[in-house]
Order: structure tokens, then C-alpha cells, then sequence
């Protein structure tokens, strides 16, 4: 069994937050895991990528091969298209609908929405929406994440106690809130 | 023992402070700087009392950590690629001199330039130094090979290089380590004159370098880190250096078909090159870089007894980093490939921050300029190169560390009066202020603009050896007081602001223009350090 996932994002959006959630999942179930990220320049609000591979068996390279990516999971609508030649056949695409427009360029999100229909296995969702109406307005990653929980190949418990690794350091409520999130992204992908 | 999931650059850390380093030096530069850091925030180095400040500058580190390997200690010096360049004078003596105690260079390259102006390969310059180098395929190898690289030191009184690329340093993978190695103790060279490169000396401390020669070539040879696997089919044998390893391990799930030479231990074992040669009918040589083995495997003439294939003849791209798909393509595997990208899909290059004062300097300084005219803006590296592109394309260079303030002196001596430098502190005080004594010395018509945001904004907010220093290093270097101001990078002072750099550029000599409000993501993690 193994999983191949593109994070996709704006620099300074935390999508590293994300990998480092599923990340301790993995080791939760004692898997594999290989995760890249990008540092330097592009965190200056450019296009930025993290490929995380996880799998029973050892894993070789850190990078994902084109055509290889069971999942693309991004927290802006234009960056999920961007790594569209890294999906596999009936891969999935969830993305954030929430646009961030940093560059004068931006297509329009009529243009996006229609493009993203087109994929066979997708899912568009306004995390930030969703993360206020649970009352965790500062999740809206981890609504992605939860949204996306089915096709990442680990337990949903795995990924909760993933999420407490990741924000113990900040408290009960912070936990819970992010809990909160995780369940209500999972809730809306389900309810599809 | 424990299993920790770590970054290759965090592996390097965290083996080095297991094999008992006394200090790191570095300055940061991606995709470096997370070695430095983990030793920082690491609870050992606190206990131990281990050095991990912050040095000025890549020279400065590579001397220091020398100066502890005199002392009998072991020491970690870190720097990007283009680092080296600077230290370059002290790391190519330090082949010279040799060690006291354990000396590793760890350098990280960044082929494809994700974070760079080039991308040199780190292996060319030990092998100019004559040294060894380790360049682990995983994160595993590159905590190892800090022990490794440590007793290679301490064996042959040798510094060590240790080369990573963009991908391992950046890649998180889980790590098992071992027990940890206290501290050595302080201990002087044995030979007291053994740092004292006086020609004589020199000469004779360059012939025993040359000796050791052939001995790292024996321990490159019988490396674990180096081994040859057996394949059944000859008809290609695959040379892989570092992380190239596992791109083919990746393309080949249920085994490796050919005969597989596996380098990560350089100098490049002859004899195992030698038998791959001998038993294949063609070779690939797969490296995450320049073409150093393939090269030599090819010679000047080009005359090597099997075909090479490689970056030479196309089989691999010339330049930028490898990945799976190129290994792929070059081993005549098939590749596949998701949908293509929508035409619409617009690039998204980085960009300075919403509200960071290089904006607000960068306007003051275009209007500034209107009525003389542009074309005169020498710019240096950090996150206000970004000026470059537009709105602002206000910057008209970006070169190496410290080159706008010289390269605007050089400007002007040719005539065009007034030339203009932007730098950030941290640069300044990196290498910008003996280009300033310089211009000093000259009083050259150029004005200096030091965009001040009190910190190493670009590689994630380092502490900034220029704090607090800026106004007495440039006034000690010999810029009159009048010609020294300060202004605030702020929408409402932009008349003031551009009042005051016009009235520089006017001025026909040296001034300096300091522009200071500190970095918001940096202001914006003090103020969360205050509240906790
Ligand atoms: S990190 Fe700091 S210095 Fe760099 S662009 Fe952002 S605010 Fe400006």
C-alpha cells in the first residue's frame, strides 16, 4: 500500500502544516514516510509544493514521479492545476476555493471552477467558509485536510492523533479546534 | 537509540551533535541554513554549551570552526553552494594546514536554482582541495556520515566535506540515531608550526596532502557507503552519485536489471569504476550536478573505451536538478504523465511581503531617480532582490554577496555619476562594508541605500550581525556624519524620503542612506516570543 500526495499552495499559506500532520499519521502507523518541501525564495508568496510519500515498503526517491500522485491536495484553486501532470489515472484533487490573488495575472475563478469540473475525482471546497461556521476560522488547512481524509490510505484515527501531535505544543483548545476542522471537512466530502 | 524524522540538512545536525561537536559556524543560506538552526534550537547544544551563533559572514565561519579544529575540537562549519565561494580562501588552506580536532564542511547545492544565482557543484572545489567528500543518497546516510566524516578527519587530519543537494536538505525521512560522543578535549597541534603556512612550511605540509592521496582513494574504495551491485543485464552499467541513487532504485521497484556502482564517497573509487567498465558494454553516469565523473570517465579526448552517457551527450540534461522522470527517460524506461497543465495557469513568482518597508524604500528611491534617470541601481542578494521584477524593476544587478556597493563604485569611476546601491544589513555586514571603505577612501559619487530590516529576512528571519551597529560601522569606516541618514520606510514619510535619498544623489560623494524598519514576519514572531 502506498500513498503518493501532492500539497500544493501559496508560500506563507502553512501547507507544511498539513504534511507535517500527515507525517505523524503515518508514524502512528508505523509507515514509511518521505516528505520534501520548498524553503527560501518561493515562501516569499510564490507557488510552492511539498510531495509526501508514504508506503508499507521502504521509499526511494523524495520526489514523486509525473503520473504517480494518488492525491492533490491544495489550498488555493490555481495551484491545484498546476501539478495536474504529477496525477495518476483516478487520482483525486481537493481543493481550497478560496482564491489568493497575488499576481495580476490571476485567471479568472469562473475559468478555474470550469477547468476543475472536468477532472473525474475532485473536490472544491470553501475551507474557509467551513472552518468559521465550526468555529475554528484559523483551520481552514485542516477542513482541507479532513476533506481529503478518505484518500490519503490512513485511519481517520491515525490522522487526529496526528493533528494532537502537531498542535499539543498550543494547548487543548488549539487541538480541539483543529479536531473540530478535521471532522467538519471529513463530514463534507462525505456528504458529496 | 531513537527514531527521529528528520530533514537531510537536520540529519547532518543531529549526527554532528551526536558525534561531539564543541560548535557549528554558518551563515545562512537555503539550502543550508536548517543545519544550523536544528543544532540552535536542540536541547543538547544548550546542555553542552555547544557554539551555534551566527557568524557575520561564510569566511568568517570556515576560520572559526578552523580555529576550534586547532583547539582539538570538533567543529561544523555549513554554507550554500555560493558560500564556499567566500570561504573558499580559508577552506583551500585548510587542506594545507590540516586539522587538529574533527572538521566538517557541510555544503548544500542548489541545482535548478531554486534559491540561487548558480549552480555550482560543491565536489569540484574538494577535489581543487584535494579532499574527501561525503554525499549521502538519504537522510540515514547523512546522519551516518557525520560520524564517518568525523573519524575520516580526525584519522587523516583532513577537513571533511560533506555535499548535499536542494532535495535531501529539504526532504524529511526517518532516521535512526546512535548513542552519542562526548565532547574531545582541548588539545594543541601537535606540531606547533603545523597552522603556519610560511612558504617553507607550506611546502611541506602540501607534500603530505599529496601523500595522503592515495589513501583516500583506499578508503573511497572499501566505503560502505560506495558499493557495486550486480545486475544480470551488461549492456548498461550505472554509475549514481548521492540522491541519483534512489531515482534509480525508484524506476526500478522489483530490482535493478543492471550493474549499479553507487558513489557517495568521493575521491571517486578508480578500481570499482574500473571493474563497472570492464564488465559493461555502455555506462550511465547519473549526477545531481556538474559532470565531474563523467568527465574524467570521458577524458579530454573523448576517447573512453565504452560509450558514457550522461550530461555530455544529452542523454541527461546539461543543467538543473535530476528527478525521477529524467532518470527514467535516460534508462529508455517509459514514463507517464497526469493531464497537462491548463494554458491559463499563470506563474506565480515569489514577491515581497504586503506592508515590508523594501516597498516603500524601493518607491521613494524610483521617484528619487525620475529626473536622473535609471539604469544605475546595483542590488544585492536578499528578499529585496525582488525588486528586480515589477512593479518595481528598479534594481538593474544582483551578482554575489556584497557587489552593489562595489559594483556602483566601479560605475561610477567609469562615469556614471551618480550610481546608486541597495543592500540589506545582513549583506552589509557579509561582505558590503570594505567595498564602503573603498568608496570611502575615494570618496567615490555613489550613494549607499542600506534597506534595513534588522534581521536575515530571506533565508526565514536569522539574527542580523549588522543590529544595532549600522550608524557606527558606516561613521567608523569614514562616512561623515552629514552624509549618513536615516530614514523610515513608511507610506507617510514617502516625500520625506524621497527628499532626502534626492538630496544624496545630488551630493557629489560617498553617503549613506540607512532605511530601517524591521522585517514584519520577523516583527511579527517577536511580538508572539513577547507575549509567551
Ligand atoms: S520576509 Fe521580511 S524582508 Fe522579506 S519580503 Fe517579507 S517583510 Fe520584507
Amino acid at each position: 500500500m502506498k500513498t503518493d500526495i501532492i500539497l500544493a499552495g501559496v508560500g506563507g499559506q502553512g501547507i507544511l502544516t498539513i504534511a507535517a500532520a500527515i507525517g505523524f499519521a503515518s508514524l502512528h502507523e508505523n509507515k514509511y514516510v518521505k516528505q520534501s518541501e520548498v524553503h527560501g525564495m518561493s515562501q516569499r508568496g510564490g507557488e510552492v509544493q511539498s510531495h509526501l510519500r508514504i508506503s508499507d515498503k521502504p521509499i526511494a526517491s523524495d520526489l514523486i514521479p509525473l503520473g504517480n500522485a494518488d492525491l492533490i491536495l491544495s489550498v488555493e484553486p490555481m495551484e491545484a492545476l498546476r501539478y495536474l501532470p504529477y496525477l495518476t489515472e483516478n487520482g483525486w484533487v481537493v481543493a481550497n476555493s478560496v482564491p489568493f490573488e497575488n499576481i495580476p495575472d490571476y485567471p479568472s475563478i469562473e475559468r478555474i471552477k470550469k477547468e476543475f469540473d472536468t477532472l473525474t475525482n475532485s473536490i472544491w471546497i470553501d475551507a474557509e467558509e467551513l472552518a468559521k461556521s465550526c468555529h475554528s476560522p484559523k483551520s481552514s488547512n485542516i477542513v482541507m485536510l479532513g476533506a481529503a481524509s478518505e484518500y490519503i490510505g490512513l485511519g481517520f484515527d491515525s490522522l487526529k492523533a496526528g493533528i494532537e501531535q502537531v498542535f499539543s505544543r498550543k494547548g487543548k483548545n488549539v487541538v480541539d479546534d483543529n479536531i473540530r476542522a478535521l471532522e467538519a471537512g471529513r463530514q463534507f466530502s462525505l456528504k458529496l | 537509540m531513537q527514531q527521529l524524522v528528520l530533514l537531510g540538512a537536520e540529519a547532518i545536525a543531529q549526527g554532528a551533535l551526536d558525534a561531539g561537536i564543541s560548535g557549528v559556524y554558518a551563515y545562512p543560506g537555503t539550502p543550508s541554513t536548517e543545519i544550523t538552526e536544528f543544532i540552535q534550537r536542540s536541547r543538547i547544544s544548550t546542555e553542552r554549551g555547544i557554539h551555534s551563533q551566527w557568524s557575520s559572514n561564510e569566511k568568517t565561519a570556515m576560520e572559526s570552526a578552523l580555529g576550534m579544529s586547532y583547539a582539538g575540537k570538533r567543529a561544523l562549519v555549513c554554507m550554500k553552494h555560493v558560500g564556499l565561494n567566500v570561504a573558499a580562501d580559508g577552506f583551500m588552506n585548510s587542506s594545507i594546514t590540516g586539522t587538529g580536532g574533527g572538521l566538517i564542511v557541510a555544503v548544500a547545492d542548489d541545482p535548478s536554482m531554486h534559491s540561487s544565482q548558480n549552480e555550482q557543484d560543491s565536489r569540484y572545489y574538494a577535489d581543487f582541495a584535494l579532499l574527501p567528500v561525503f554525499e549521502p543518497s538519504n537522510q540515514q546516510e547523512a546522519y551516518d556520515m557525520a560520524f564517518a566524516a568525523f573519524e575520516m578527519s580526525e584519522k587523516f587530519h583532513l577537513p571533511v566535506m560533506i555535499r548535499i543537494t536542494t532535495r535531501l536538505a529539504h526532504s524529511r525521512a526517518s532516521v535512526v540515531t546512535r548513542k552519542s560522543v562526548d565532547q574531545n578535549s582541548l588539545k594543541l597541534p601537535e606540531d606547533p608550526r603545523q597552522f603556519v603556512l610560511l612558504p617553507a612550511l607550506a611546502r611541506k605540509r602540501y607534500k603530505r596532502l599529496l601523500s595522503l592521496q592515495p589513501e583516500l582513494m583506499l578508503a573511497s574504495e572499501n566505503s560502505v557507503f560506495n558499493n557495486l551491485g550486480s545486475g544480470t543485464d551488461h549492456s548498461l552499467g550505472i554509475i549514481a552519485c548521492g540522491i541519483a541513487y534512489n531515482y534509480v532504485l525508484e524506476n526500478f521497484p522489483a530490482g535493478i536489471p543492471f550493474p549499479v556502482l553507487k558513489i557517495s564517497q568521493y575521491p571517486a573509487p578508480v578500481e570499482k569504476v574500473r571493474e563497472l567498465s570492464e564488465t559493461c558494454k555502455s555506462i550511465l553516469v547519473l549526477e545531481e550536478g556538474y559532470p565531474l565523473i563523467e568527465n574524467s570517465l570521458r577524458g579530454m579526448l573523448n576517447n573512453s573505451a565504452i560509450p558514457v552517457h550522461g550530461r555530455l551527450d544529452g542523454a541527461i540534461p546539461r543543467d538543473g536538478e535530476l528527478s525521477p522522470d529524467i532518470v527514467a527517460k535516460a534508462l529508455g524506461l517509459e514514463t507517464k504523465t497526469g493531464p497537462d497543465v491548463p494554458a491559463f495557469i499563470a506563474s506565480r513568482p515569489p514577491s515581497l511581503c504586503k506592508g515590508c518597508g523594501h516597498i516603500d524604500t524601493y518607491n521613494a528611491l524610483i521617484e528619487a531617480l525620475k529626473p536622473i534617470g535609471g539604469g544605475r541601481t546595483f542590488s544585492d542578494i536578499g528578499c529585496y532582490t525582488l525588486g528586480a521584477l515589477a512593479p518595481f524593476e528598479a534594481i538593474n544587478s544582483c551578482v554575489d554577496m556584497g557587489a552593489s556597493i562595489t559594483m556602483a563604485k566601479g560605475a561610477a569611476d567609469a562615469g556614471l555619476i551618480p550610481s546608486v546601491a541597495v543592500i540589506g544589513d545582513s549583506t552589509f555586514t557579509h561582505s558590503g562594508m570594505t567595498g564602503l571603505l573603498d568608496a570611502v577612501n575615494e570618496n567615490s559619487p555613489i550613494t549607499v541605500i542600506i534597506s534595513d530590516n534588522e534581521t536575515t529576512g530571506m533565508t526565514g528571519g536569522q539574527t542580523s550581525s549588522a543590529v544595532g551597529r549600522l550608524e557606527s560601522i558606516c561613521l567608523g569606516l569614514g562616512v561623515s556624519n552629514e552624509h549618513l541618514r536615516l530614514i523610515t520606510p513608511l507610506k507617510k514619510n514617502h516625500e520625506v524620503n524621497v527628499a532626502v535619498i534626492s538630496e544624496e544623489l545630488n551630493y557629489n560623494g560617498i553617503s549613506v542612506i540607512i532605511s530601517r524598519r524591521e522585517c514584519i514576519q520577523t516583527a511579527v514572531k517577536h511580538k508572539k516570543v513577547s507575549k509567551s
